[in-house]
């Protein structure tokens, strides 16, 4: 099912932040926005959802500090305990201050890798991924608000242009 | 208003910039030819990058053997590289980590570039523990992989293990943060590319990237814990690296001040090189409107607090040698003020504890040629600092029978110098192909520090 979009074109991300609030007031439903950079605020004034990408990277933390613990304790203590300068072999806890380097590096590799790898996916970003900005503009200086396109054009196009919109183009999209 | 910032603070980007003007100033050099200079210079760094592979090659053809270790001092000139190569390489994350997460905007022009840095360096300090190991084909002999002795491990008490773990962690953390910045401003030369082959490659590059508010917001929140969890990252490096030397029993290693000293030597040295390389760079790819004197002055700044703590842990070693009452210890700090090896004491003494002070004077510290001529020094300062521990310590051991001194074989040298020849390819290739500038970080803080902008602002209020 292809449904009709119009893409207003924005030079300007305050001009880009008021049109924002103008068309959500207006009851129309912003499909995307396209920016250059980070316009601080963008995705409260479109209403997004906050990410929990942070609460993912705390997860993966906690699984890469077990998996530290769990690995040293089998390895050290568990399948071949051997004597190294008289260090207490038979007993994880007592000797663990010699594993709090390798516990603190997995647990920040697990959590900064596996955090990436989640943002690229659910991002959709990987080598050969082609890219899906309307305009090449849209990574210069142009910002483009994709707005479904609901009962008349011409009134919508008009209403945009009073936003600020430079230029308005009416696609299908898939 | 929301781009207010206090009229007080200096403009971090020059002139009367728009946004598609800082694309076309990040575009140029990647966009461009490369002039006369460009080429004499990689093709300096690339001979001094192969005959340092060279060196490389006889190392492990004929064996350490070829170095200048004795069985005196067995871990010398190597090592020194090794510690310096991951000095240089903290001061990349401590700009892009730190400095976010205290919101200092003056990061913004210079991250990109020190980020750069600081995996090349990193790249360069892995080289020294692979070549010594003399079989390197063995190297993957450090990871706690299954192998043929049924289940002989790796021995995780060893702070040589902590150091293969802590520098592969921060080589590939750092790696993924770089790329992850790096992929808006790729996607910003894909649409602009017009050759077709260059179209292709920063496709590639940039993943797809499109720039969806929701990927932007993803972006944000990834930075921001990235940069949390990279800034303990860089400081258990070094502090790993010197568990190397502090976890001995060796006079003049064996002491508790090493992981503060070496972390506040890293950011130091780090620094320090960082502006050797944008002091080169704001002037060959004009950039000066980005990185400018304040940019300068900041990082003088902390290059000169830095080297005071690094002062004070040089007399606080020498106090606590005194104090402990340890005659070895005495012995190992005497000897390496007053021993042979004076002179070397003596450039890390001048080079690093005094060169920062005239960072003090701020008509010294906005000066472009005095900041990189204390930039070089800081660098071979830096140098004779982990000599100097490294070396005086081993040279005359408990048994004076076998005391003796090092000097460095041709090899020895061939090997430091292809690193600063592989060092310096890279980064001029990185200078020709990749955008230089975190150009959309700069975009986000166009209007509230930019000059222009500040201007009309702070016009309207009077």
């Amino acid at each position: 099912m292809s449904k009709k979009v119009i893409q207003a074109m924005y030079n300007d991300d305050d001009i880009l932040m008021d049109a924002v609030k103008e068309v959500r007031a207006a009851n129309h439903h912003i499909e995307e926005v396209y920016t250059p950079f980070p316009v601080h605020g963008l995705d409260k004034a479109m209403g997004l959802k906050g990410t929990r990408i942070a609460i993912a990277a705390f997860i993966y933390g906690c699984i890469g500090f077990a998996f530290s613990v769990w690995m040293m304790n089998y390895m050290m203590i568990e399948d071949w305990p051997q004597d190294i300068g008289g260090k207490p072999n038979m007993s994880y806890i007592e000797n663990m201050p010699a594993f709090v380097p390798i516990m603190f590096e997995l647990t920040v590799f697990f959590a900064a890798h596996l955090m990436v790898i989640t943002f690229y996916m659910r991002s959709r970003l990987w080598p050969f991924k082609e890219a899906e900005n309307p305009d090449p503009r849209t990574t210069d200086d142009m910002f483009v608000m994709e707005i479904a396109l609901e009962g008349d054009e011409d009134e919508m196009s008009a209403f945009l242009t009073k936003t600020g919109a430079i230029e308005l183009k009416v696609t299908e999209k898939l | 208003m929301s781009h207010y910032e206090a009229p007080i603070r200096e403009p971090l980007i020059i002139g009367e910039k728009s946004y598609h003007d800082i694309t076309l100033d990040v575009a140029k050099p990647v966009e461009g030819k490369a002039n006369k200079l460009w080429w004499a210079t990689f093709l300096i760094a690339l001979a001094a990058f192969l005959w340092g592979l060279g060196s490389i090659f006889y190392t492990v053809g004929t064996g350490i053997g070829v170095w200048g270790l004795n069985k005196t001092v067995g871990w010398a000139w190597d090592i020194t590289n090794f510690v310096w190569w991951v000095g240089i390489g903290h001061a990349g994350t401590l700009i892009s980590a730190v400095l976010l997460l205290f919101r200092q905007k003056w990061r913004m022009g210079i991250n990109r570039s020190a980020e750069a840095m600081t995996i090349f360096a990193v790249v360069q300090a892995g080289l020294f523990p692979v070549i010594h190991m003399g079989r390197m084909w063995n190297a993957h002999f450090v990871l706690p992989l299954p192998n043929q002795f049924g289940s002989l491990w790796t021995n995780f008490n060893s702070p040589l293990l902590w150091d293969v773990f802590a520098i592969s962690t921060y080589l590939s953390v750092s790696l993924v943060f770089w790329w992850t910045g790096l992929l808006p401003d790729f996607a910003m030369l894909r649409d602009r590319a017009v050759k077709p082959f260059q179209k292709k490659i920063y496709s590639l590059l940039s993943f797809g990237w499109t720039g969806r508010a929701k990927d932007w917001q993803r972006f944000e929140e990834v930075s921001l814990v990235l940069a949390g969890l990279a800034t303990p990252l860089v400081l258990s490096v070094h502090t790993i690296v010197s568990f190397d030397f502090a976890t001995s029993v060796i006079p003049g290693w064996h002491t508790t001040i090493f992981p503060p000293y070496f972390v506040a030597g890293a950011v130091f040295s780090g620094f320090a090189m960082v502006n050797t390389l944008l002091i080169i760079m704001r002037k060959v790819v004009s950039l000066e409107a980005y990185i400018t004197k304040q940019h300068i002055e900041l990082m003088n700044i902390v290059i000169m607090v830095t080297g005071s703590i690094v002062g004070c842990a040089y007399i606080t070693e020498l106090f606590i040698a005194w104090y402990s009452g340890v005659e070895y210890e005495q012995y190992a700090f005497l000897n390496r003020a007053t021993g042979p090896y004076w002179w070397a004491y003596l450039f890390m003494m001048s080079c690093n504890v005094l060169s920062p002070q005239f960072m003090w004077f701020k008509r010294l510290r906005t000066s472009i040629m005095f900041s990189f001529f204390i930039a070089l020094v800081v660098n071979v300062g830096m140098w004779f600092e982990r000599f100097v521990i490294i070396v005086t310590s081993l040279h005359r051991d408990y048994l004076p029978s076998s005391w003796t001194m090092f000097s460095p074989t041709f090899v020895d040298i061939g090997i430091y110098v292809g690193t600063i020849g592989f060092f310096f390819v890279l980064f001029l290739l990185y200078a020709r192909t990749f955008p230089v500038i975190a150009q959309a970080e700069v975009k986000s803080i166009l209007k509230s520090s930019g000059e222009h902008y500040k201007k009309l602002r702070d016009g309207n209020h009077e």
